[in-house]
């Protein structure tokens, strides 16, 4: 007993620590890749290629004085940065990192994550809501109405991949895929023949749940200032953008273990927690990558997509993949 | 669990029994203080706010009650499905904030007092009438009994919550499109 809350403890430590770790470097990370594909140098002056710039800007924000806005709703608008960052991290909790890494492997891994990404888009409700500023209500409810409409297709999608490995245990649905790269979800398989349009699927819908570009319209700053967080000053600000890094870890980790075989090597080679974090960085690279390469889309091109498109392709694959799995 | 032995004295509080009960107790507050929020809040969203720890409370108790399944559910469709819905319907119709509603009836206070009694009252009278006898476990919760369960056992049930479903998208697909034709 006293082992398991140990345990449970120490995992929680490290999630923590892993997010904010990554949210902290992958702002880096993000801020030189734009700075890269724009050709201007980027945050470079604080230690070797800026590498101390996040612990500098963690301090700045957290000596900076909170400010409530005289007309906030006082208690949601404290609530909501919160929100934001406690879900993300109990998601870390159930996600295995390799065979041996994982904090506490759930039977329901994928509906953990699902259900606590969920929550994520009341953060932003509230902080809208809360601030009692126009933008910031507008951002919310638009980046609400993504985030639910985004939802659907990608459950529909991990379904899919559920269906096809007979488990909702991230670990086990890993395992399903070890063995060279050829087993891996994002193949076409006998039973599942339009498993790489699920991924593409999913890695849409991972970026609109996340409010990256080109889906950012949450955020758009050219036209909502800087959308629901607009309000929020020092570290208020600084949980948004934590919550938001974890996110996408989240998000990539997921799509490396529902279709790219988790931490399995793609030639049968020390498969193991490396591969499983090469290949996340790599997903969030492609996430930046895309983010400053991308014009921003339009709010109703935006529910066009998701609710014309994705759903009734998912929706078919859905169907197709259960009838292939009744007939193989 | 002897259900005709009647709880002489508690248990002590770092015994399994009596954290077990603290955790239970604990999430009873939080469903309760949930669902006040709820029902006081001046303003609307505000409401929504304590419905979400009611919800979240009710999950926690099915998890107790070694259901991670249906918390799981609990979590994804009333959090993240049904709140959000109240929320945007709260967005919308954009209420004003802090109106208070018109003068009750002389009578609503003590009938509602009487009511809440009566009810009381009666829940208490049969929690301490019934026999609690522990039913065996019957399949752990796991997802694959249940899927099981439903399309077997249940199948009937199972078939017609889809079919209302069903309904309710139709209507409402009748209602969002009888302003398009013009």
């Amino acid at each position: 007993m006293s082992l398991t809350l140990l345990n449970v403890i120490v995992a929680v430590v490290i999630a923590i620590a892993f997010a904010a770790v990554n949210a902290a470097y992958l702002v880096w990370a993000e801020r030189r890749g734009a700075a890269r594909i724009q050709r201007r140098p980027g945050p470079n002056i604080n230690g070797p290629f800026g590498l101390l710039q996040p612990p500098l800007d963690g301090i700045k924000l957290m000596t900076k004085q909170l400010m409530i806005p005289g007309g906030a709703d006082k208690i949601l608008f404290m609530v909501a940065p919160v929100l934001a960052m406690a879900p993300a991290i109990m998601s870390f909790v159930t996600i295995p990192f390799s065979e041996g890494i994982a904090a506490h492997n759930m039977e329901l891994g994928v509906l953990v994550i699902f259900a606590f990404a969920s929550m994520g888009a009341m953060a932003i409700l509230f902080a809208g809501w809360g601030s009692r500023n126009k933008y910031s209500v507008m951002a919310s409810v638009r980046a609400v109405s993504q985030n639910v409409s985004y939802e659907i297709p990608m459950l529909i999608t991990a379904i899919t991949v559920v269906m096809t490995t007979g488990s909702m245990d991230l670990k086990e649905i890993s395992m399903a895929q070890s063995g060279g790269f050829w087993h891996w979800n994002i193949f076409p398989s006998l039973q599942s023949p339009l498993m790489p349009i699920s991924f593409i699927i999913f890695f849409i819908c991972s970026l609109a749940e996340t409010n990256r570009a080109p889906f950012d319209l949450g955020e758009a700053e050219s036209e909502l200032v800087a959308g629901f967080h607009t309000e929020y000053g020092s570290m208020g600000f600084g949980l948004f953008f934590m919550g938001e890094y974890a996110n996408i870890v989240i998000g990539a980790s997921l799509t490396t273990i529902l279709f790219l075989g988790g931490w399995d090597c793609p030639f049968g080679m020390f498969p193991g927690v490396w591969w499983f974090l090469l290949k996340i960085y790599l997903l969030i690279a492609t996430f930046i990558w895309i983010r400053w390469t991308f014009p921003r889309t339009t709010i109703y091109g935006l529910l066009n997509l998701s609710w014309k498109i994705l759903i009734p392709i998912s929706l078919f694959n859905l169907l197709l993949t259960a009838g292939l799995l009744k007939v193989f | 669990m002897n259900p005709s032995m009647a709880i002489t004295e508690a248990p002590g509080l770092f015994t399994a029994n009596g954290l077990t009960g603290l955790i239970f107790l604990v999430m009873m507050a939080v469903t309760l203080i949930g669902g006040l929020i709820a029902c006081t809040a001046e303003r609307l969203v505000r409401s929504v706010a304590g419905l979400i720890v009611c919800f979240i409370g009710v999950a926690a108790l099915y998890y107790f009650l070694n259901s991670p399944f249906v918390a799981l559910m609990q979590i994804l469709i009333y959090v993240g499905a049904v709140c959000i819905t109240i929320a945007f319907a709260i967005m919308l119709a954009a209420p004003e904030e802090n109106k208070k509603n018109g003068p009750a009836g002389p009578l609503s206070g003590p009938l509602a007092f009487i009511t809440a009694g009566i009810v009381t009252i009666g829940l208490i009278v049969m929690a301490m009438r019934a026999k609690f006898t522990s039913l065996p476990k019957v399949n752990g919760g796991s997802v694959k009994e249940i899927g099981i369960q439903f399309l077997t056992s249940y199948s009937m049930v199972f078939e017609l919550i889809s079919i209302v479903l069903l309904i309710a998208i139709i209507g409402a697909l009748v209602i969002a499109r009888a302003g398009r034709s013009k």
